[in-house]
This record gives C-alpha cells, structure tokens and sequence, in this order.
C-alpha cells in the first residue's frame, strides 16, 4: 500500500485539496497545507506556479502569478512539499503544473527531487500519453505515481492509451474548459464515472468547477473522490497570508459532506 | 549521423508520423484537446489526397488574395548598397513581394488553407490569436468571406500598439477580445485562445497563424505558406534561369521563413538566413528565441523558448508586435540544429533604419518584421560578390507600423 492508495482506502470518498505553492508567498503555503489536512483533506494536490498557464481559469491564473511575483522557485516548492512530508508523514502529496517547468533540468532530475521531497504523484496537464516517453518513465522509475487526465473528449477508443502508465488514481477533468468556470451535469458526471471504472481498476477522482459541499457530496456518492481547486485559491486570493483559518473551515465543510454522503448509501 | 531524419538526404520530410522535427515539435496539449488535434491531422491528410482541397485552395489564393505575387529586382536598394562596398561588393537584392497580397501580409495564405480546413470538418466558429494584427486581419478577412463567426485574442498591450488593424478586425465583422493575463502580448493571447477552444472543442476551429503550435499546425502552416517559395523559385528560374544565393526572411514564430526556405532546403546551392528580432540588443530586452534561448515546452510544442532556469516564460520585447514571441516554429529549431539554416538577429534600430532606407530607395513602406529581414540583407549584400543573388520575403506592408515608427523617430502625427 502507498500513501495514495490508502487515502483512497478509508472507507469515505477522499477529498482531493489543491492550492498553489507559494501563493501569497512562500512561506504561507504551510501554514495552508496543515490547514487542508486539519480540515479533513486526505490527498493533497500542489500546484507548481507557471507564467502561462494555459488550461487554468482566473483564479489559479492570478494564484500563479502571484507566486510568481512573490519569487517562488522550483526549490521553494520542493522545499514545501519536503516540509510537509515531515509534519505529515502519512498524507499524500501530488505536484500538479505544467511540463516545462518539470522538464527543464531533465525529467531525471525532476523526479528525483520529487522523490527527495516524498512527493507521491504528479499530474502534468499538457503531456499526453502521445509525448509521455520521459516524465513518465522517469516518474515510475523514483516510485512516484503519473497521475493521468481522462476528459469529456477522452472516448473508449483512446481510453486504454490514457491509462497505459497511469497508476495512483485517475483524474476525470469533468468539463471540456479551463478551471473553476463551470460545472459539470451530474449526470454527465455519473455516466463518465461508470464508464472509466468500467476499464479501471485505478481510483477516480473528479474535478473542475467543483465548489459547494451539495456538489461535492454529489460527486462522492459516485466517485472515489472529489477534487477542489479553484475555490481553495479564491479564498487564499482574499484572506492571503491570514488564509489558513478560512481554508481549514471551508475544507472541514466539504469533508464533512463527503462523508455523510458516502454513510447515506451504506 | 544518428539522426534517422537525416539519412533520406532530404531536409523536407519533416515531421515524422508524431509530428516531431527531430527532438522538437510534438503535441504537448491538455487531454481534453487531444482528440481534436488527432481529427485535424485526419481531416489534413483526406485534404492533401483531395484534388478538390488544392484546387479550391489554388482559385481563391489567385483571384481573391491575388497571387502569384511578385519577384522584384531593387535595383536602387541594390546600388545603395554597392555605393558603401568594396570594389566587385554587393549582391543583388530581389524581394518576394508579399506584401503586396489581399490584407498585406503573407497571412492570409495560411488562413485561406485553415478556414477550408474548419470547414470540411463542419467547424462553426472561428478563433485565433494575433501579435500584430495581421494574422488578426487576415482570419478575420476569411471568416467574413465564408460568413462564420470570428473571435480574435490580442494582448491588451498589443491593442494598444495597433489600433489600424483593430479596427479593421471589427470592420470585418470579428470581436476582438483585449487579453489582460500575463504580460498582455502575444503569448499572453494565445494561451486565451487557447482556454476559448479547450472549452468550445465540438464546434470551434482555432486558426493558429504562425507554424508552431501542436503537430500538425507546424506542417499544415508550412505547407500552406510554402507557396511563397514555390512560387519564387519558378519565378527566379523563369526571370533569371539561376536559383538565389541567399534567402533571408524574418522570423517571429516562422511562418513566412519556413515558407520561404522550405521548398529550397534540398537546393544544396542555396544558403538561408533567419532574422530574429533582437529588440534593445541580445544583451538587454529582445525576442530571439534561438539566439537566447533553450528548448522547452509551450503551447503544444517542444522548441526554444525564452526562459528561465526554472522554465518560467520570459517576455520577449520588440518594436515589431509580430516578433514579440518567446518561442519560434520547431522545425526552425531543427533546421537549426541540423545547420542547414542560418539564423542571426537585428535590433529595433536596425529594423527602423531599414525600414527607412527601403520607404527611400524603393518606394516601398515596409512592415516592421520584413525589416529585420531587409537589416541583415544590407549587411550580407555587402560581404558578398555583384554576381550574387540574395532574394528577401517582404512578407508585409508597413501601414500599420506609421504611428509606431513616427513614435520612435520622434515625430507627431
């Protein structure tokens, strides 16, 4: 058993956090992450800042480039995850960005650090299956999970492609559009979700526009969990480096949802 | 020589089936645009074995954007430059006239391929970025000609700097959407453009204006602006029976280089020469991709980029808002590589001092981009013999660019 593979394992949906590093600066983003973790998150997602982030909505727009502003390196944000490991040693953490910034020293390198750092998966958005012949392997190669992206465009004919090399969970990108826009019809939601276990034995996760505790519990009587980004970084945007309290609050309604949702089917 | 590429003795079979130059290009793109990106390389490849495609292609290239386009000897240009010459120095210069085409610029060859591309695959909205405008004007030229609706991205600071060619968007029918993330230049755009088609995938077609992007933008923008070389090779052969020396042609993400060059790569005879902009000088502010920097990822593919140690995207400067890119088409990163071709740089000065001798020697008011191109022309016209032939894409006219250039020469218009 990993990290993730317990978080998926406790017998409620797992609720998947995602906030960006160094967003207001880079000695706030720690204070946050505990505050995920008391709130009830089980899986944390850590966005890694890039200038051009081209599949993210406003919010994780402006997250990025104020950690941007604030200086945030690639070494702050495995020096944050090395933190988290060791005040969280049971908790898993994902790195979620954009390739070039994990690709710039060499796909080696970066999985590497990741593995310096107890970093459990990453998620990169615009390397597809097609172009995976190094993050991958290289990911695989340290023990770290390549956490694939399925989508409303994803057909059965492309699936197994997209699931070749996958392992930790499986993200269903539940709109066709950028994050924390719109949200997608539960129906849509349910239909997806049967269709992917249905050639998975991976966890699924679902995100984008996901932002009520109502939407959440929707999403966790079906899916094995539930990802929350941009309403996570909308809060950090108004309350900055006083943002912890506020997330704790918000993350503890969530949870809470979820697993009252998963009870009501019992 | 390890590079398979290579051993067919042909430069111009690039890309693979990947859609990869060597270790550049690619399809870098979120998983939600993927299966979009794999029907158009379908619906390309039914295109190029349709002589239909071609020939609809061909008429509207003739009648409507108005080609061929010219091969013009400067003749003043070229004893300008033999004046300040050693004895037996100075190559003629013979320009590619493509400025001279419908929306002047060799934009619109590009989009004339694309929006019959769009339509084939029943597409019904039409998106696209532009720097300048000029690709702006052009997507929005043929949407008004086969009626869809336009959407154009333009950094907000770019709307600024081509109010011309933004009005003449929205004469033409487009809404053009002011780009206010990032550094609000062209880069900036296209990552708008591209969150408009990642969300609008069933019915949107994205008309890219340079040759980079996702495979096959790279191939398909090539292979539609390559009729500017195919054309001025027949022309140089029928005017003059002898192919050029030199080929020069300025490059931002390299569409009309690679249009240029790319039907003269097998020509062993004939060497080329890509001029990127170096804005304020390689040292300071500039927009050369090769010259400063590395290969990355951005925007669908793997080529230089200008960046950072962390792979932050730098923001390009020039006085010309098409070559304000940070990145450039991967196959001129290949072809880079490979050394085939040659790639220098010209500052925003000697871009406006070309811009002016050329406005003076020829009566001709040259875009700012082509005056890079027209910078490193005069320089190597001067290295080499009066026998020679350098042959320069003036790929467009300088109209939009009077209010930049009366700005930096200090007068008030």
């Amino acid at each position: 058993m990993t990290r993730l593979s317990n978080a998926f394992a406790k017998g409620h949906p797992a609720l998947v956090a995602f906030v960006t590093a160094g967003d207001p600066g880079r000695f706030a983003t720690g204070p946050i992450l505990d505050a995920l973790v008391e709130g009830g998150a089980d899986v944390i997602e850590l966005g890694m800042p890039f200038t051009d982030p081209m599949a993210d909505g406003p919010a994780i727009q402006t997250a990025n480039l104020r950690s941007l502003a604030a200086g945030t390196t690639t070494a702050d944000i495995l020096a944050i995850a090395m933190a988290f490991r060791q005040r969280h040693p049971t908790v898993p953490l994902v790195l979620m960005g954009y390739a070039n910034p994990m690709t710039r020293r060499g796909a080696d390198w970066f999985a590497e650090r990741c593995k310096e750092a107890g970093v459990d998966g990453v998620i990169c958005v615009d390397i597809p299956p097609e172009e995976d012949d190094s993050l991958g392997p290289a990911l695989r190669g340290n023990g770290i999970d390549l956490i694939r992206l399925a989508t409303p465009t994803t057909d059965s004919a492309r699936l197994p492609q997209v699931l070749d090399g996958a392992s930790g969970f499986l993200y269903y990108v539940s709109v066709a559009g950028i994050t924390g826009k719109q949200q997608a019809v539960q129906a849509s939601i349910e239909e997806a979700v049967a269709r992917l276990k249905a050639a998975t034995n991976l966890p699924v996760a679902v995100g984008f526009g996901v932002r009520t505790p109502d939407q959440a519990a929707a999403i966790a009587r079906v899916a094995d969990g539930v990802v929350v980004g941009s309403a996570i970084v909308e809060l950090v945007g108004e309350y900055g480096k006083d943002a912890a309290e506020p997330v704790r609050a918000y993350i503890e309604s969530l949870a809470g949802a979820i697993r009252a949702a998963r009870k009501e089917m019992a | 020589m390890s590079d398979p590429a290579l051993l067919s003795n042909s430069y111009r079979t690039q890309p693979d089936d990947r859609g990869h130059f060597g270790q550049f290009g690619g399809r870098f793109v979120a998983e939600t645009l993927m299966p979009l990106i794999l029907d158009l390389e379908r619906e390309y490849r039914a295109a190029q074995a349709d002589p239909a495609f071609a020939q609809e292609f061909d008429d509207l290239l003739e009648h409507y954007v108005g080609r061929p386009s010219p091969l013009y000897f400067a003749e003043r240009l070229t004893a300008a430059i033999r004046a300040g010459s050693e004895p037996g120095k100075g190559a003629q210069i013979w320009f590619k006239r493509d400025e001279l085409n419908h929306t002047g610029a060799h934009k619109i060859n590009n989009c004339i391929g694309q929006i019959l591309l769009a339509r084939r695959m029943g597409k019904t909205r039409i998106i696209a970025e532009t720097g300048a405008g000029q690709h702006g004007v052009a997507t929005a030229t043929v949407c008004a000609r086969f009626g869809l609706p336009c959407v154009i991205y333009m950094g907000a600071k770019d709307v600024e700097r081509q109010q011309p060619n933004v009005f003449r968007m929205k004469l033409l029918g487009a809404e053009v959407i002011p780009v206010t993330s990032g550094a609000n230049t062209l880069k900036d755009a296209m990552n708008e453009a591209l969150r408009d088609w990642v969300a609008n995938v069933h019915d949107t077609f994205y008309i890219i204006g340079t040759a980079a992007g996702p495979h096959p933008y790279p191939e398909l923008v090539r292979d539609f602006q390559s009729v500017i070389g195919k054309e001025a090779r027949a022309q140089m052969l029928a005017r003059i029976d002898r192919l050029p020396d030199l080929l020069v042609a300025a490059i931002g993400g390299g569409s009309n280089a690679i249009g240029l060059f790319h039907p003269f790569l097998d020509d062993p005879d004939v060497k080329m020469l890509g001029v990127e902009a170096a804005g304020e000088g390689l040292e300071r502010k500039h927009a050369a991709s090769l010259a400063g920097g590395f290969p990355g990822i951005l925007h669908g593919n793997r080529t230089y980029l200008l960046q950072d140690d962390d792979g932050q995207i730098a923001e390009a400067h020039s006085i010309s808002a098409g070559l304000d890119y940070p990145g450039i088409g991967p196959e001129h990163a290949w072809l880079k590589e490979t050394g085939r071709v040659d790639y220098t740089s010209a500052t925003d000065q000697e871009a406006l001092d070309a811009f002016q001798l050329l406005c003076r020697t020829e009566g001709i008011i040259p875009a700012l981009e082509p005056s890079h191109a027209i910078a490193a022309v005069t320089k190597k016209a001067r290295e080499m013999d009066e026998n020679q032939i350098i042959l320069a894409n003036l790929c467009g006219r300088g109209d939009k660019d009077i209010f930049t250039v009366a700005e930096a020469l200090g007068v008030e218009i």
